[in-house]
This record gives C-alpha cells, structure tokens and sequence, in this order.
C-alpha cells in the first residue's frame, strides 16, 4: 500500500493496474508521454465528465495544426458564394486549405475560434443585410460579440454604385471587426456589378498575405476553454443567487401564434456557475410595479409604511415587489386576513375549502385585495404573504455551445381578468418588464434524474412538446459539441406549423447536419382532428419500440398533468402492441426502464 | 439538330439546364419534398420543378425579418398560376376556385394576372395536392404556366365580335395543348394518377425543356390588349369578309432584363409574316423548337427568343422555321393596333347576348369595406349561364350574358362594386403583384399603385385636362410582368421606394419607352411627372399622346431598335 504512495497514486491505482501501466509506457519518449496524457485525460472525460480539466483537453488540441481561413459568404444571389467557392479551390492550390461556409449556416459564436476569415457579403436592398448575413452581422455589432484581437480578417462587398447605400453591409462588418480587435490582412474592397477583376485581385493579395502566417507553424493560438459539462459547486445558490444579465428576449411563435413564447439569454459571465444540459435555472423576479400598486391601493395603505421582514426593515412597496408571493394564491393568505380582521365575508370564504379552492385558481393576490379589501396594516399585509420563491425552468442550453451564458424558453402567461391585465410573475418580469441588460437574479438547480445517457452512442428519444422542448435545445447543443454518434429521435408538438415551431431554424440544421436522425411533428390544430404527440408515437410504435429494444433512452418534457401520462400509455401500448406484451408485462418493461435510467421525465 | 455550330452557344450549361436533365421530365423528387413535415419549403431543384407545375414558392416578405429572428423559417407557401387559355373560365369553374381561395389560402383572394389567368397566393403545403385536384375535378390545371416552357397562351377578350373571339379563342386552346409537356409528372404528382411504365417523350420541348420561359399570343387587331411585343410568339388574326384566314406571325418580343446588365434588354418582335390556317401549329411547333435547339443554355440571361434573334439574325431564324415547318411566310397583311385598354361597361354582341367587363382594380378579386368583389362575383357566378373572360388587363368579363339575366347581373355588378365610376388614367394603370409575396420584387407594385394613380389624377386635373390619361405602369422588379416597357410612364423597381423612371411609350403598345432617371425616389417621379405632365397640356398637339409629346419635346430618345438604342 505504501508503496503506491511512491508513485503518487494516492491509493487510486493498485500494484497490479501500476504494473500495467508501467509496461505500456516503457520506451515512449517525452512527446509521445504527452500525448499519453492528453489521450488518457479524454478517455477519462468520456467516462466521467466531471473529471475533465479544461487545461488536459488544451494539451491535445495544442499539439495540433494551428490557423485556418474560413471564408464566409453571405447574399441574396448566389454571387457571393460563387466567388467564395472559388476562393477555396484557389486557396487549397497554394497550399491553404480553406473552409467555406454560408453565413446561414454559420454560428456566430464560432467566429472566435478563428484565425482567419475572408468574408463575401453583398448589400440588401437600403443598405441593410442580406437575410443570410442577418444574424452575423447583428451578432458582430451586439453586446454579445466577443473581442477578437487574434483574428484576422478580409472582407469583400458586392454592390451595385447605383444604390445609396452601396456596399452598406460589408463596410459594416469591417468597422465591427475592427472594433473588436480584430486585424485587416488587406484593405476592405467594394465591387460594382462587374465584380471579376476586382474580387480576384482581393483573393490574391490576401493569400500572399497569409501565405506565411498559415504554414508557419508557430503561431500560437489560444485554445478556447474545451467542454466542461460538470455542474461545478459555485458560491452562488438558492439562497445567493448570481446577478446575471439578460442578453435577449425574444419571442419565438409567429406573430399569429395563439401562444407567446420566449427565447431568453441570461449571461452568467463571471459567475464560474456551471450547469449541465438537464438542469433546471432558478430564476427571481421583480413583481409588477402596476400590480403591487394595485394592491396598496385596495388596502389603502401608503407604499414608503416601514416593514420588517426577518431581520429587514423597509418600505412597504419594496416588500411586495421583491419579496411577497402575489402572483400565485394562497389559502394561508386568506387565512391571515380572516384571522387578522374578523371579515366575515373571508372567514365565510375559508369555511368552505373546495368553494376556496374553486375561488383562489383564476385569482392572483391582487384579485383577492380588490374583492376583499379589509383594514389591515403595511405589516399585516406583508405578514399574510408567502415569501416569494424563485420559479425553476429547464435550461435550454448546453455550455459547450453557449458557454457563460444560460437560455431559457419562456411561455409568457398574460391574460385579462377582472378588469386588467395578468401576467406570470418570472414569466412576465423575463418577458416584458425586464430590459435587454438588466439584472436578473439567478442560481442553477441540478436535475441528475434528467441527463443524457453517459454512452454518447446510445441513441435517445425526446418528447417535447411547447416549452418542454427546453431541455432537449441543451441535449442537441451537447450531443453536438461532443459530436455523439448516437442517434437523436425528437417529437415535438404545438398548435400551428407555421407559428409555433419552436427554434425550427435549428432543428432544421441538426436534420441537415445528421444530428438529429428522425423528427416526428404533432401540430395539433393544422387539421380537422387534434393532433398529439403521443398520436405520432403510437404512430411510430414499431420503430420507438425497435429503439429501446437498441437501447435507447426516452425522455419526455412538459405538461404533467396530461401530456406526460398520455406519453406513458402511449410508452404502455407499444410494448403491448410490438413487445407481444400483456398490460402487466408492459408495465414491467417501463418499470424496468425507469429503473435503468432510461426513462427520464421532467415534467411540471 | 441544326448541325450548324455557330447557330448553339458553346460552353458550361446553365444550373437550370442540369436541373432539367435530371429530374426525370419535371418529377424531381418534389413528392419526397410533399412529406417533409420539417419546412413548408421545396428543397432546390425542387424549388426551381414546381415551377413547370405552375406553382412558385414565395412567403410574405414583409415579415421575413420577423420570422428570422424568431427562428422560424420565413412562411414558405406556393402561389399557383392557372393555366387557362385566352381567360376563359366557366361559372361553375369560377365557384370552385371561389371556395378554395376562401378556404385555404392566405391571402383569401383571386388575382386576375397580365398572363390573362388568375393565381392563388398563399397555399400551403399539405394543401397542395388538395388545390390540384380541385382545379382538376372541375377541368382547369396548372402545367407550364412557369418554368422554361411554352406558357399560358393569351387571347384577345374581344367581347362584341363573339364568333371571332370563339374561333381565336379555339386557336390559343389548340396551340397551348400542342406545345405543352407531354410527361405525366403533373399527374403523378399531384393527381396520385397511376404510375404507367413507360418512358416519357418531349417531342416538342425536348427533355431538357427549352432555354428560357416561351410565351405565345393570339390577338385580334385592332386591338392590342395582350401586348404583343412582351411576347415570344405572337399569332395577329387576318381576317377577310368576315372571316378568319389566318395569322401574321410575330416572333421575338419581350420586356425582361437584369439591371446592370447591358446584355439584357426588352425588345419588339418581328414580323416574320403571314399564314394561313392551317400552318398554325406547325409554325408555333417550328418556332418553338428552333428556339429550343438555337437558344443560349450557357447564359439564362440571354436565352430569350429575343436574344437568339439578335445573334443568329432574324432571316436565318425565319428561314429555319419555313424549314422546320415546311411552309413559306407570305407576305404580311395589313393590321393596325389602335389601343390596349378594356371596353368597361355593357356591350351587345352580334348574337344578341351581352358581355359586361368589369374593372378590376390591381386584378385582385377580394372583399374590400363597400367594394364585395369576391362576393360580386360569386353571386354572379350561380346564376350565370355564359362564361366569365379574364384579360390581360387583370380585369373580368362577365361574357355570353342573356338578355333575360342582364338586369339582375347588372344589379349584382352595382351592388357588389364591380362597375366603379373610375378615371381614364386608373383604367389605363397596372402594376405587378410584387411585395409583399413575389421573390423577385425589389420595390412596390400593386400595394402602392392605387394611391400612386390618385396623385396622377389630380396632377391631370390640376393642368386642366382631367379625362386624358397615360399608359402608367409599374413593376417591382426588371423582370417586368407588369409590362412597364410597353408604358408611356413605366416604373421599374429597383430598391425600397426607388424606380428607374421610364418614358415614352405609347397607347398602342408599339414603342418601347427609354429610360429617363434611374434609382429615384416616388416623391422625386411624381415631381418630374408633374412638370411634364404640365408641359403636355400647354403644348401637346391634337391627340397627340403623352409618350409621342416626351419624344417629340426632346425630354427623351425614341427607342427604335433597343438592342443598340435602349442603354444609348
């Protein structure tokens, strides 16, 4: 035993395992034991992720070829990537092998990974992006762009002197680049229509440019931080949570969508929080300003009224705003009243638990104040109210696609009733009352009974439908990034195709890129008869079976009260029906695959 | 097949050119695309194949920004272009395509087309097959209305002379069947029609299609409603006594062209002369070919019949149509087109039934508050027992009525606003579809033409001449369905709120007008408009029209021969 302390295993390596060891290492010189230590450290991440130090990962890919050209194209016509082709070939023949990608399909996030980028783009219209280049050049000129000072770049504009705006975009792109640091190999070109000349002359200036840089091979590239997908301990928890930002709300149905569903990104820069595709954010919200008016109003009573809550004391509006439950109803809440001020009409109400029950559903606090407005005081109020609680949404991330920053998916609850306007209290303060910019407290909650299977060979079947997609964004990002093998299966569900497709846009690439291997759509009001996702399932019976006879791993996301049991039958009538199972068996099977992790739900 | 070399162009063929040889005469893998749940979109060779199918894939380009950043993709749907020749289309036909416009597309209208048919915009994809087989059901379908293929041929809606109107009605029928695809694509997919083994045949289009879309006329002097020179092939009827004889045949007319491109420009056909009757569908079948084997596949930019004229010169292109068709043009007979414009109104024809034609506002048949088009139409449609004529002017006649039924469908038209008490000027304006559905559009077209007309109204009536109008016309990209380059005024979309400004046409449709200012403004063309507008009504001469006064005044050049004068 002591002896393995020698070797500074610290006990985790017996003598014979050391032995092993040993034999396969002996006669490696220096490089080849470090990439030992680099291949080994990966096949440790493989195993368990937490494991993997970023600083490990960096060690293989240090030892690699460094420096690349991308070029990157972007317009209306198919101009900009004739020319973008072309410039791969010219380049591969001097020796420089070149990547060309459209700026549709390119992410923009990716952009700092580069060492060197030739981009092609032409103008739209008054001198606005043409529709591929869109999301880069809004990207380049955002809050969220990256510095870039190791990149170097080129840029070609095609244009038309006749417009205004001519060459408006690719002026654009190389006043942004520059701005974040990044260095022009050669001088921006604007071509007229008669581009040929023009852009063939650009190609050859910059390839004696970079000709030295991309075969020199002592560049030193700073290697991005690798994939860490371990939920590491943070300061930041429940009860401290981190102050992030929120980057973007964005609502994600059409604009003829019955529902309102937002894209939401919270950076967490800084924080060193780390979650895992599978976790759930907790996220604290301001209560809306009308609202807590509302309610001092129905009582009566003057917002600056000193408070004390624990150890606190402060003013009556900052209470109910930070820290009173309103947006949800309470039984205790009408019992505090009734108990407070004898109201015969509230201890009437609490006498009858199921008319209470019936009453308090449809109603938030405020509802009650107005229908009841009994003489308390600013503390009595305060003291009836339910501390406010953070509300959890699963992370519609990965950190090895979006790194410090979370996203979320949002449905925005906001109805009328009695006479005004409700909102959700996370779901209106994320998607309407907070600013692009603002603060907006937050910590990580983990979910280990949600997690991709540890085999990324393992194929998976995901059922999403509406906000239940969340999780299974953060799967594809993750399985992506590790460049899983396995096979994705995704059902989603929503009311209409053409507006409700949640992240369509890239679900389309996933298909496209052979991520994602099968897609199975329920748009349920796109026909005379409702269609569900548990409708295509069983649809799709003998081949979901074929899958967990494969091992897969089903997962489902979403509505609990029916979406999720109408999933399980539908789970129930597959073994039935492709397993030749009696209802007992098939209740085994699924018993079974639960026990075996492989049934996982997330479901609220 | 010509076994001259010169007479092809030689080089790299065209993207189109192998999406044509490879689809298998136009199936493409366009059913596979109909399962696709994942987009309401055609993958790309599909995209272009529908084409031949009479459909385009748009989305409504006004919320395409909108729809990026929601992370869905833009809203893909097809608009369809029927294929109806001469405009004729029976009420029972009518009421069919009324319920499906109603029922599933986005748009909820009928759009009477310049290709004198009508279109719907806004079908989405799992209501594609549903569309065909309820225009099939009642006889109409939609092959070859787009795509590098002879198109929906046009007739003259001439509503007095009614056996006239029959007999050359007959011969756009005859040559629209003869020329068109003869693959069973169409059928088998979007009809489910039986999958038969054996090989498709293209005798006259040839598996490969032609160069460039083909587009065919017949036309009835004096008028000229069909526009003669935007078109590749024209057939101008003779008559004698009474009767027709036969055609002058105009080849090589056409209006598209790429801005920046010189190459490119719109020109007049020729006239190659005249034949008799039963030379038609060999002329038209010779004239088609010929330009199949001749035409340009290496440049689509030039692959018009227009082009192909201009490089192999109009005799050698003349002499081997009377080649191909074994038949020798005579020499042209005397015609004249004095106008292009719809008789608005009530007329008796020689049969004693009445036609009433309908001004059609954009062509978009639809229920505006106090203007029940659609509605009009329809209630029109149930009880009328003749037939209902589009017009290459995008308006409707309600043609063949009986005398017993005139008072009521008189009454329906009043009620329903079909018969506006509207201007000279608005009746001789038209615009192209354009934003926000169209592809191709680079400015405004029908969206902004009703207002557009209104501020020329009061320009006319402010210099004092109220009841004269201008053949005004605009189109939101070069391309030019809303035939612009036949206009006395012709806009030219070219940006957001930005138009070459084009001048000098005339009423005939016989000039093609020259450019005057390019990339201006609308507020910088109505000024200009103005002041010329001003200077016609002080110093015009007796009848002379707007476009003669621009030439005549020197504001700009007469275009006579376009391939060396329209860019001069």
């Amino acid at each position: 035993m002591s002896n393995n302390n020698n070797f500074g295993t610290g006990g985790l390596i017996d003598p014979s395992q050391l032995n092993q060891i040993t034999q396969a290492i002996a006669g490696l010189n220096a490089n080849q034991l470090t990439w030992m230590s680099g291949y080994m450290a990966g096949m440790a991440a493989l195993q368990d992720p937490t494991l993997a130090a970023p600083q490990q990962i960096s060690a293989v890919a240090a030892a690699e070829p460094v420096g690349n050209l991308t070029i990157i194209y972007g317009s209306q016509t198919g101009n900009a990537k004739g020319i973008a082709v072309a410039y791969q070939a010219k380049a591969s023949a001097a020796g420089i092998p070149a990547k060309v990608v459209s700026m549709a399909d390119y992410k923009p996030r990716q952009i700092k990974n580069e060492t060197h980028i030739a981009i092609v783009v032409s103008t739209h219209g008054e001198g606005e992006a043409p529709d591929d280049a869109v999301e880069l050049h809004e990207f380049l000129g955002s809050k969220k762009a990256p510095k870039l000072p190791n990149l170097k770049y080129a840029v070609l504009g095609l244009g038309d002197t006749s417009y205004e705006f001519f060459c408006q975009t690719a002026k654009d792109f190389d006043t942004r680049l520059a701005t974040l640091g990044a260095t022009a190999v050669v001088e921006r070109v604007d071509c007229d229509v008669d581009y040929d000349s023009a852009a063939a002359k650009w190609q050859d200036d910059i390839l004696a440019k970079i000709k030295d840089d991309l075969t020199a091979k002592t560049t030193q590239v700073p290697v991005a931080a690798a994939a860490n997908t371990a939920s590491v301990a943070s300061i930041y928890s429940k009860k401290n949570p981190f102050s992030g930002t929120l980057l973007a709300s964005q609502k994600i149905t059409g604009r003829d969508s019955v529902k309102d569903i937002r894209h939401i990104e919270i950076s967490l820069e800084d924080s060193g929080i780390q979650y895992q595709a599978g976790d759930a954010l907790g996220v604290y919200f301001l209560n809306d300003a009308d609202m807590v008016t509302r309610v001092i109003a129905a009582y009566g009573l003057d917002a600056d009224a000193s408070v004390t809550i624990g150890e606190h004391t402060l003013s009556l509006g900052h209470a109910l705003t930070e820290k009173c439950e309103l947006t949800l109803s309470y039984p205790t809440f009408v019992k505090a009243l009734a108990d407070t001020t004898n109201d015969p009409g509230l201890v009437a109400l609490l006498a009858d638990k199921t008319a209470l029950r019936e009453y308090l559903v449809p109603r938030q606090i405020v509802d009650i104040a107005i229908d009841y407005p009994v003489a308390i005081t600013a503390q009595q109020l305060v003291d009836a109210c339910r501390p406010l609680t953070a509300r959890l949404y699963s992370i519609a991330s990965s950190q090895s696609e979006v790194e410090d920053e979370v996203h979320l998916t949002v449905a925005l609850v906001e109805y009328d009733a009695h006479g005004f306007t409700h909102q959700g209290g996370a779901s209106g303060f994320l998607s309407t009352r907070l600013e692009e910019g603002a603060a907006v407290k937050v910590y990580v909650e983990r979910n280990d009974n949600f997690r991709l299977p540890a085999d990324p060979n393992t194929p998976v079947i995901m059922v999403g439908p509406g906000t239940g997609i969340a999780p299974f964004r953060a799967f594809m990002q993750e399985r992506d990034a590790q460049d899983a093998q396995g096979n994705n299966w995704l059902f989603f569900g929503n009311p209409n195709f053409t507006q409700d497709f949640l992240y369509q846009t890239e679900w389309q690439g996933y298909v496209k890129s052979g991520l994602l291997s099968k897609v199975s759509l329920a748009f349920s009001r796109d026909q005379a008869e409702k269609v569900y996702v548990q409708h295509r399932l069983v649809e799709q019976g003998a081949e979901v079976y074929k899958w967990l006879e494969q091992g897969a791993h089903f997962y489902v996301c979403g509505d609990a009260n029916h979406m999720a049991k109408d999933v399980e039958q539908a789970l129930l009538d597959i073994y039935q029906t492709h397993g030749k199972q009696t209802a007992d068996e098939a209740k085994k099977s699924l018993l079974a695959l639960r026990k075996a992790k492989r049934y996982q739900k997330d479901v609220y | 097949m010509s076994g001259n070399k010169n007479l092809v162009v030689e080089g790299k063929l065209a993207v189109n050119e192998r999406i044509k040889g490879e689809s298998n005469f136009l199936r493409g893998t366009i059913a596979k695309d109909l399962t696709d749940d994942m987009t309401g979109g055609f993958t790309s060779d599909n995209f272009q194949l529908i084409r031949f199918h009479g459909m385009y894939q748009q989305d409504d380009r006004d919320i395409r920004p909108e729809r990026m950043k929601q992370k869905l993709e833009p809203l893909h749907n097809v608009m369809l272009r029927a294929r109806l020749p001469g405009g004729v289309i029976s009420p029972t036909q009518w009421l069919a395509i009324d319920k499906f416009a109603d029922d599933y597309t986005m748009y909820g209208s009928i759009r009477l087309t310049t290709r004198q048919t009508f279109q719907f915009h806004g079908v989405l994809k799992p209501h594609m097959k549903l569309m065909h087989q309820t225009l099939n059901a009642v006889g109409i379908d939609s092959i070859a209305t787009a795509g590098d293929v002879n198109r929906n041929v046009l007739c003259t809606s001439n509503p007095e002379v009614s056996y006239f109107h029959q007999e050359a009605y007959a011969w756009a029928t005859k040559i629209s069947e003869h020329l068109l695809p003869k693959t069973r694509a169409y059928a088998e997919v979007w009809l489910d029609g039986e999958k038969v083994e054996t090989t498709d045949v293209e005798p006259i289009l040839g598996s490969n299609y032609l160069p460039r879309k083909f587009k065919t006329t017949v036309v009835i002097p004096p008028q000229n409603d069909v526009d003669v020179h935007a078109n590749d092939l024209n057939f101008v009827a003779i008559e004698d006594n009474g009767k027709l004889i036969g055609f002058n045949v105009l080849v090589g007319g056409g209006l598209a062209m790429t801005h920046g491109d010189h190459a490119t420009f719109p020109r007049k056909a020729d006239n190659f002369g005249f034949i008799g009757l039963d030379d038609t569908l060999a002329i038209a079948e010779a004239v088609v070919t010929t330009q199949r084997d001749w035409g340009n596949r290496v440049n689509r930019k030039n692959a018009k019949t227009k082009y192909t004229l201009e490089r192999v010169g109009v005799d050698t292109f003349k002499a081997e149509v009377e080649k191909r068709a074994n038949v020798q043009f005579a020499a042209d007979k005397d015609f004249e087109f004095t106008g292009r414009g719809d008789r608005y109104g009530w007329v008796e024809g020689v049969d004693g039934n009445y036609h009433l034609t309908c001004f059609i506002e954009n062509g978009r048949i639809l229920d505006y508050p106090g203007k029940t088009l659609k509605s009009g139409c329809k209630a029109i449609a149930e009880i009328h027992s003749g037939e209902f004529r589009m017009t290459a002017n995008q308006n409707l006649v309600i043609a063949g009525v009986t005398p017993e039924l005139k008072d009521q469908i008189d009454a329906l038209a009043k009620a329903n606003g079909l018969m506006p008490s509207v201007s000279n000027q608005r009746k001789d304006s038209m615009a192209c579809v354009s934003l926000p559905t169209c592809p191709l559009a680079m400015a405004e077209a029908e969206r902004y033409l009703p207002d557009a007309v209104t501020e020329i109204e009061s320009m006319l009536t402010k210099h004092g001449i109220p009841d004269e109008s201008i053949i005004y016309r605009v189109t939101g990209c070069p391309n030019g369905c809303g035939r612009a380059m036949l206009a006395e005024v012709g806009l030219v979309g070219k940006g957001p709120g930005k138009y070459n400004l084009h001048l000098g046409g005339n009423k005939a449709g016989t000039r093609i007008p020259k450019m005057y200012k390019e990339n201006i403004t609308d507020t910088e063309i109505m000024s200009i408009l103005d002041e010329l507008i001003g200077q016609w009504a002080q110093e015009r001469q007796a009848n002379e029209c707007f476009g003669d006064y621009v030439i005549r005044a020197g504001v700009v050049a007469e275009v006579v021969d376009p391939a060396k004068d329209f860019y001069a």
